[in-house]
């Protein structure tokens, strides 16, 4: 660029995580996925972020879209839920929790543009994945969400199964963010995971290299 | 998503999926069978979006119809005269360069992409994709239109060279019934051309015959 008008162009545009995030529910819990790259336009301003935050001890979210937006419903959902959880005395329920993200995602709809896919294990009804797209509340055995999400539809529907074990979830969703991440210009760097339980949570990170090969022309 | 929109002002467009794959001995060549005005109504449930440009080479379509069988119609013409000039029948490389050279020449008024496949004598099964702008690549495998976005990873992960034939069908089959179940303009039946050094033949893969998956 011969003219420099306002500086680099990742100070003035948008930082968003257009990102691929995965929750699949297996039999006695749930898997939450995610890529790690943070965007501004054409830059890539964060490549190890970790785009499942906490809401619970036993519920994450997922964030995508923008990730001001993003992590800034967490923050709130997680102070709500502390608040929510000394009311009760005991662990909030999974829906309690997507039902606060889907307040907020409703409410402010027209203002907010952020995506979070809110997965977890509670004792009424075990491991949870519910979708909080533009408001709406939807509870499905799996959900896929942000920009990469697009080239992974037939994929999750091919190879999606009812009652995988925890191993083979795992496989899956490192697979499915493997290929999205390949294809998504806005998607890459390292896979989190996180799986959660009866017995507890587990974060994992797996770096590019260990990602697994597809065939490549 | 603008070339969307493009298409709707334009007319009549095949959001589609389209698909062209090499295995061992031959090429298929697939598409669905819906065509749409502007997203919301289907003017065709069963169009062919397969065309034969000669005996062992196929074109598919993806974008704006009437754009795609106007220049479909004109390499037909141009290599029915080329094989007549050269006394044998044309190079898969041969029909893929003259809708390069359309495609290319008239970049400014044409919205359509094509896949070419075929089968010929120098190099056996090839598959060549023509993008918008006009750019010609061949591949072992290739996916376009609208639908495609949607398996882009069920293709990755499923591709192998050399497959069977049979392995092909079923490959080429669910990629394209898992694109119509999550494309809204994908849609209809499954067309499948399977390309050989035998000939071309046809196979028509109606709605209740393709292939489930888990939520259905």
């Amino acid at each position: 660029m011969l003219e420099e008008s306002g500086g680099p162009c990742w100070l003035s545009e948008e930082v968003k995580t257009g990102t691929t995030i995965i929750g699949v529910e297996f039999d006695g819990g749930i898997v939450l996925g995610s890529d790690s790259r943070v965007s501004a336009g054409a830059s890539v301003v964060n490549r190890v972020m970790n785009k499942l935050s906490l809401l619970h001890d036993k519920i994450y979210c997922a964030l995508s879209g923008s990730a001001a937006d993003a992590q800034t419903i967490a923050e709130i959902v997680n102070y709500q839920l502390d608040v929510h959880s000394v009311e009760l005395g005991e662990d909030p329920l999974v829906r309690s929790a997507a039902t606060l993200v889907k307040n907020i995602s409703y409410k402010y709809k027209e203002e907010l543009s952020a995506h979070l896919i809110v997965a977890g294990w509670d004792r009424r009804k075990g491991g949870q994945v519910y979708v909080t797209l533009n408001g709406l509340l939807s509870r499905q055995p799996f959900a896929v969400g942000g920009s990469g999400s697009s080239y992974i539809y037939g994929f999750v529907d091919a190879e999606y199964r009812k009652g995988m074990s925890r191993r083979e979830t795992q496989e899956f969703v490192v697979n499915a963010l493997t290929l999205a991440m390949s294809r998504d210009g806005s998607s890459g760097g390292v896979a989190y995971l996180v799986t959660i339980d009866e017995t507890g949570t587990e974060e994992k990170c797996i770096l590019g290299n260990d990602l697994p090969k597809f065939f490549d022309q | 998503m603008d070339r969307y929109f493009d298409q709707s002002i334009k007319g009549v467009s095949t959001g589609t999926t389209i698909l062209a794959v090499k295995f061992n001995g031959g090429v298929i060549i697939g598409s669905d069978s819906r065509a749409s005005m502007g997203g919301s109504y289907v003017s065709s449930k069963t169009i062919n979006k397969l065309i034969q440009v000669h005996d062992r080479i196929f074109c598919c379509i993806a974008g704006s119809l009437a754009d795609a069988q106007a220049v479909t119609k004109m390499a037909k013409f141009q290599l029915s005269f080329h094989s007549i000039q050269m006394e044998s029948p044309p190079l898969v490389k041969a029909a893929a360069s003259v809708m390069k050279e359309l495609c290319y020449s008239n970049k400014d008024e044409l919205q359509a992409g094509f896949i070419t496949a075929g089968w010929d004598r120098k190099k056996g099964p090839q598959v060549y994709t023509v993008s918008l702008g006009g750019m010609l690549l061949s591949q072992p495998f290739t996916i376009g239109g609208s639908g495609s976005t949607y398996i882009y990873g069920y293709v990755d992960s499923k591709y192998k060279p050399d497959m069977s034939r049979e392995e092909c069908l079923q490959f080429a089959t669910n990629a394209i019934a898992l694109a119509m179940g999550r494309d809204n303009v994908s849609g209809g039946v499954v067309h499948l051309v399977v390309i050989t050094e035998d000939g071309a033949e046809h196979v028509v893969i109606p709605g209740d015959k393709l292939p489930k998956f888990h939520d259905e």
